[in-house]
């Protein structure tokens, strides 16, 4: 039983409570660092790496931390996460990090971080807390991969760099522009949203057949 | 969700909550100071091969390198440069001849400021090659400054003098003159107003041609780009 709640926990932050799609947070990045696959996968990583850390450390800590200060405790936690991580890809990739810039000490104030600590990890075991964040910057991660190959394929005509098309092929700059993050963004949206909703139509279906043949 | 099943405590002491706040400071500025100093150096060695490799690029024939700066009157080869002194990079061939100078320049490009370098050749009086260091121009557009062969190509052998012009694509036809990228007229144009400006700002302190330090460290510690 443990297992698949701690199992539960990892998956719900992919698909169903994905962070960017369904609960539509961390959007300033996400529109931002989206216009290439790499960079996407690196803004991707170094949440991952944030909100993991911090959930741990937080959800460790619960107990000893008083309610009254708990929100300045996470975002000092959080804070020291993100220079580690600014430090990290200065060191190791420095041409990522020139590319995201501003955006990698921006993480602090990436909305579904804290949210998470207030929400799951100041209440929940740290075994949950990890597998919660695990999970919500695996979604998070996808979302911003997702999108950012989408805009890289159409704006620049590769992936990872790599030529897709053959030289005929126009990009569409527009695409790794802000105006093509919001388009890109939008028409995820919609298609996840459709897709929710068909399912709890088809599940509405199932349950009522269900009734009617017994 | 928002609701606490937890009974709520007692209201803790206010030096507990000072106290609180103060080992969580101290342990996160510890843990920066940490990983500040483990990537230090990883990070000025990038940014120090970084610029060797720039000046090996601007520079064609360029082995070895020595950073120059204005004191005193005269041009003089130092090993650290003071910060925010200017400073130019003397290029030196394999057998530590001097060949030309690369030169380090800054302004406002379309979004934010471009920094570029460029290799000069004071005996032709020309610049050689030029490499964008830092710039946030418009992807797409804009950033053909660096990703566009063709337009660096036209800071392969361009005369100074009397000044560098950016024209109208396919209407350069002089020495001084530049072809413009269309669709990114003003960050073509910033990229050789910083040059002309960079030349401007040095041309007076740079000495004659044929007078220019010689390799201060004949060993050519700056290495050989390897």
């Amino acid at each position: 039983m443990k297992k698949n709640e701690s199992y539960e926990e990892l998956v719900k932050g992919i698909w169903r409570d994905n962070p960017v799609f369904v609960q539509v947070l961390g959007m300033c990045p996400m529109l931002a660092v989206t216009n290439s696959a790499v960079n996407a996968i690196a803004m991707g990583m170094a949440t991952l790496f944030v909100l993991v850390g911090s959930s741990f450390l937080v959800s460790t800590f619960r107990n000893v931390i008083p309610k009254q200060v708990r929100i300045s405790c996470f975002i000092i936690i959080i804070a020291t996460f993100v220079t580690i991580a600014d430090y990290t890809l200065l060191a190791l990739v420095p041409k990522v990090h020139k590319e995201l810039g501003a955006f990698i000490p921006l993480i602090v104030a990436n909305c579904l971080i804290l949210g998470r600590q207030e929400a799951f990890a100041s209440r929940y075991p740290t075994r949950l807390a990890v597998m919660d964040a695990l999970g919500m910057a695996g979604g998070f991660l996808l979302a911003l991969f997702s999108l950012g190959a989408v805009r890289e394929i159409l704006g620049d005509g590769a992936l990872f760099g790599v030529r897709l098309f053959s030289e005929n092929f126009e990009p569409w700059i527009v695409m790794i522009l802000p105006p093509g993050g919001f388009l890109t963004l939008g028409v995820i949206l919609l298609f996840f949203n459709w897709f929710r909703y068909k399912k709890d139509e088809f599940l509405a279906d199932v349950a009522e057949a269900e009734r009617g043949g017994s | 969700m928002i609701a606490d099943a937890r009974k709520p405590p007692a209201a803790p002491s206010s030096l507990r909550l000072v106290m609180t706040l103060a080992i969580a400071g101290l342990v996160s500025g510890v843990a920066i100071i940490g990983i500040y100093e483990t990537t230090l150096p990883t990070i000025t060695a990038n940014k120090a091969r970084e610029l060797r490799e720039a000046v090996f690029k601007v520079l064609p024939g360029v082995t070895r390198m020595q950073a120059l700066v204005y004191r005193d009157g005269r041009i003089m080869a130092v090993p650290e440069p003071q910060k925010d002194e200017p400073v130019v990079y003397g290029g030196y061939d394999e057998q530590g001849d001097f060949v030309g100078y690369a030169m380090p320049g800054a302004g406002p490009g379309f979004q934010d400021t471009i920094a570029l370098l460029y290799g000069y050749l004071p005996g032709d009086k020309q610049v050689v090659g030029m490499e964008i260091l830092e710039s946030r121009e418009t992807p797409g557009l804009g950033d053909k400054i660096y990703k566009d062969a063709a337009f660096v190509a036209e800071f392969s052998a361009l005369s100074v003098e009397p000044e560098i012009v950016a024209v109208k694509k396919g209407t350069g036809s002089q020495a001084n003159q530049v072809d413009a990228i269309t669709g990114a007229t003003i960050s073509s144009k910033a990229v050789v107003r910083i040059i002309n400006e960079t030349h401007a700002a040095w041309i007076e302190q740079l000495p004659a041609p044929g007078t220019e330090p010689p390799l201060a460290d004949a060993t050519g510690n700056a290495g050989t780009g390897q």
